[in-house]
């Protein structure tokens, strides 16, 4: 990071000319002062601003899956390659090609430890690929997987990694049909990176995606969020914690496959990876300029994962899941989606968490457990264990 | 400064009488229980984990009495309720 | 969870909030100060604020061992950690706290050796499996983690370790209370005092606040009722016009502390004569260095420790945030120039912090939710 006083003084300069173009807010009722509420109207302005990297090296923090790696995607790859396919920011691509829609994905595993309870990075390569193709209405039927192998890693584990992805692809009906394989120096690649795409069909008329979020829609999720996060954090060790956890890795498109038949009034789906529940709710509430509003009590959380996040100070709604998906859909038709869910093991802890609100524009509250309220907005990089 | 967790202590550490393996919510972890040398936490019993040490002990009566103090703070508030809606009904 | 959940109950919440509310005298304002930063993050964690009356305001203490910590000496622990053959172990809290240079995790991303660990004892399995490194401790804390990091050493003298030291950045709570409480830009009424540095230092310590500056002070646990229950006490206090000391936190906090982990703390620690915050200046006697007789487990003393003082940017106003004189919207910078994403101090990155809180949490329109009062 370059010398601080430089970049605050441009931050404080970008900032003020800013803050010559606007006019005071208004205040609204109830509770919170005219000034707090024009420093909060401040605030909204200044996040809805085009984002910029400051860091001059990646850190940790990019990778994460929250408002670091949003700025990076936005400010360094959404600026270089923008077009009307890209721009969407959904879990795939919608293409269309010699007439028919087709969905296109791609996804990197770096995973570790490579093998942990519930599964491995096979596992995750396969069933990653296959839901982001899933959650943007495709039937998932083709997927590439490259592999970068780290000079000494033994093959053994390589052929163990690649029955499970040979094993979870028929599971989910799909085939590897092209890869690639290269190998790095000892020290680099944790042993086996995997990078795959994937291609799926699209053959129905619905449009899936989180803009499509209104006012009145039902949000659920389809079972226990934070099972994945909180086995990889104990797998690896450093924490010495044990807990009978086992990551949600699964394929879910015959869950989708199920609650699409069952409802035509999904308006979004999307898979809870990285940043966990909390991310997905944000995004969903930037892309349709509404509110998004969760009832805590309602979340469905294994004891295991809330005594290990209490343990480590940290909040299940952003720990990571690999099974797990949050459904947005007509509040009349809520009912419907859930039964549909719940009559499919993958779902059937499914729950409805909350709903869409006119507002607060582009904010997601929580209805705490203790009754009071509080807002859930993204984390900058991934959860960290705190101690105060 | 401040996330200190209840867990309950599960067992000793065989060897090592400063270890201890607690449970919390089904996760479990080894603590060291040493800042309690004068009375040692035995299998059961309950204790504050803040960074991997047991800070205190949790003193159930003490806990209980405080539940007690809520709930009849709550019952007194639920009755009153009671009593001011049944009132309003002519 | 046992001894948690039930302190999360909001049915017992809405009748001690209208209890609150009831000891209330009209037309006048209230301003508890919560000291410690784990207080704050409950607070807004759980909404805490929507069950208190419009009268009564929280105001946010300097309790966050992250916060009070000078840029200069976030700079000398990346110099520490910047030396060849040296890994630094950390909490969490720390990676992203700004240094003038970046932050743990930026000195990560230029290839410096920084780990998380869960325990300070963590820091000693890795200098075991690392013998041919030195291991160093980045130590924060209250007297929560003071004992804790007083054991490690010990722990590692026992161990005859030749290659761990730690960093001592370890603050008391009394000099800090005191400095508010000398402080002419606040007038509070009372004080929620720290649950679990009071687990360590008992609840002696503070008759000073109610004998000499006649503030009543309510040791709280960290449970949304805890600190709710603590707030109706200190309301009653004043209500009857008492001033003490009051111990909420029973079932965990013992009236007297825990001798072994002042001990601990004595035997391995003293006091330094005085010591810089962030924010409130120089304050005497006011935190922790490692003895001369634990010489070889002392990072300042076994390596070269820049020590240069940094000021904070002119933009900064983590100080009057922290002295409680600054709401953490009042800031100039607050949720502009200073975000979580690109913070320009420490209230804003660390997880107690109360801007962080603020911002993270209790950035909307506030709803308070008492209606009913029942005296």
């Amino acid at each position: 990071m370059s010398d601080q006083g430089t970049w605050v003084d441009q931050a404080l300069r970008e900032h003020e000319e800013h803050a010559q173009e606007e006019h005071a807010g208004s205040a609204r009722p109830g509770g919170t002062s005219d000034r707090e509420q024009q420093v909060l109207d401040r605030i909204d302005r200044a996040r809805r601003r085009r984002p910029k990297v400051r860091e001059e090296r990646i850190t940790m923090s990019h990778g994460a899956g929250g408002k670091a790696t949003r700025t990076l995607v936005e400010a360094v790859f959404l600026d270089a390659f923008s077009n009307a396919l890209l721009d969407p920011l959904e879990d795939a691509a919608q293409l269309h090609l010699n007439g028919g829609r087709v969905a296109l994905t791609t996804d990197s595993y770096v995973v570790s430890p490579l093998f942990f309870p519930g599964g491995d990075i096979g596992d995750l390569a396969v069933n990653g690929t296959v839901n982001d193709l899933a959650v943007s209405g495709a039937t998932p039927l083709y997927l590439s997987a490259g592999f970068i192998l780290e000079e000494g890693f033994p093959v053994t584990q390589l052929q163990e990694i690649v029955a499970s992805m040979q094993a979870a692809a028929q599971v989910a009906g799909v085939q590897v049909v092209t890869g690639d394989t290269k190998v790095v120096q000892r020290g680099k690649a944790d042993g086996c990176y995997i990078n795959t795409a994937g291609v799926g069909v699209v053959e129905h008329d619905m449009s899936l995606g989180v803009a499509n979020a209104r006012p009145g829609d039902a949000v659920i999720v389809s079972g226990p969020i934070g099972d994945h996060g909180v086995t990889i954090m104990l797998a690896r060790g450093e924490l010495d914690i044990e807990a009978d956890i086992t990551s949600d890795t699964a394929a879910l498109n015959g869950l989708i496959a199920d609650l699409l038949a069952a409802t035509s009034g999904v308006r979004a789906l999307r898979d809870a990876t990285r940043g966990g529940v909390a991310t997905i709710l944000n995004e969903v509430a930037t892309a349709a300029d509404v509110g998004v509003l969760v009832n805590e009590d309602a979340i469905p959380v294994r004891t295991v994962v809330r005594g290990a996040s209490e343990l480590l100070g940290i909040d299940p709604m952003y720990v990571a899941c690999e099974g797990r998906m949050v459904v947005v859909v007509d509040g009349g038709e809520a009912d419907k989606a859930l039964a549909a869910l719940r009559s499919h093991p993958l779902g059937a802890d499914a729950a409805i968490i909350g709903q869409i609100t006119a507002d607060p524009k582009g904010m997601v509250l929580l209805n705490t457990a203790f009754g009071g309220s509080r807002i859930v907005d993204l984390l900058v990089g991934d959860p960290l264990p705190r101690i105060c | 400064m401040c996330l200190g967790i209840p867990g309950e202590v599960i067992e000793f550490l065989p060897d090592q009488p400063d270890l201890a393996r607690v449970d919390v919510s089904g996760v479990r972890r080894v603590i060291n229980v040493g800042l309690l040398d004068d009375d040692p936490p035995k299998p059961g019993e309950w204790v504050l984990i803040h960074v991997g040490f047991a800070l205190s002990k949790i003193d159930e009566a003490e806990a209980a009495a405080a539940l007690q103090f809520l709930e009849g703070i709550g019952q007194a508030y639920a009755d009153e309720l009671e009593a001011l809606q049944g009132s309003q009904i002519e | 969870m046992r001894f948690v959940d039930e302190f999360r109950s909001a049915d017992k919440a809405r009748a001690l909030a209208a209890k609150i509310a009831g000891l209330c005298e009209p037309g006048r304002q209230y301003k508890l100060m919560e000291v410690c930063g784990g207080h704050t993050h409950t607070i807004y964690k759980h909404g805490l604020e929507d069950y208190l009356p419009e009268s009564v305001t929280l105001i946010h203490g300097p309790g966050c061992p992250v916060c009070v910590i000078p840029m200069g000496r976030v700079d000398d622990a990346i110099a520490l950690a910047s030396q060849p053959d040296t890994i630094m172990t950390s909490f969490g809290d720390m990676m992203r706290v700004p240094g003038s240079q970046g932050s743990f995790f930026d000195a990560k991303a230029q290839g410096t050796d920084i780990r998380m660990v869960y325990s300070p004892l963590d820091s000693l399995k890795i200098a075991r499996q690392n013998p041919d490194k030195r291991v160093v401790f980045m130590a924060i804390g209250f007297e929560t983690t003071t004992p804790s990091t007083a054991m490690t050493v010990l722990r590692a003298a026992a161990m005859k370790l030749d290659n761990f030291s730690v960093f001592c950045n370890h603050v008391t709570i009394i000099p800090a209370m005191k400095a508010i409480l000398d402080s002419p830009d606040l007038r509070l009424d009372g004080f929620i005092g720290p649950g679990h540095v009071s687990t360590v230092i008992g609840c002696r310590p503070y008759e000073f606040v109610a004998r000499d500056y006649g503030k009543p002070v309510v040791v709280a646990g960290f449970e949304p009722l805890d600190i709710l229950q603590s707030i109706y006490m200190l309301m009653l206090q004043l209500s009857e016009g008492r001033c003490e000391v009051e111990n909420q936190y029973t079932r965990v906090v013992p009236w007297d502390g825990n001798l072994a982990a002042l001990n601990a703390i004595n035997q391995v620690m003293e006091l330094r004569p005085y010591f810089e915050w962030r924010g409130l200046g120089f304050i005497s006697h006011s935190a922790m260095r490692v003895r001369p007789e634990f010489a070889a487990f002392d990072a300042e003393l076994l390596f070269e420790v820049p020590g240069v003082r940094v000021a904070d940017p002119k933009a900064c106003q983590c100080g009057e945030v922290l002295k409680g004189v600054l709401k953490p919207w009042e800031c100039k910078v607050f949720g502009t120039a200073c975000t979580p994403e690109t913070p320009i101090g420490t209230c804003m990155v660390s997880p107690e912090g109360a801007c962080a809180a603020y911002y993270n949490f209790g950035r909307m329109n506030r709803r308070r939710k008492v209606e009913v009062t029942i005296s």
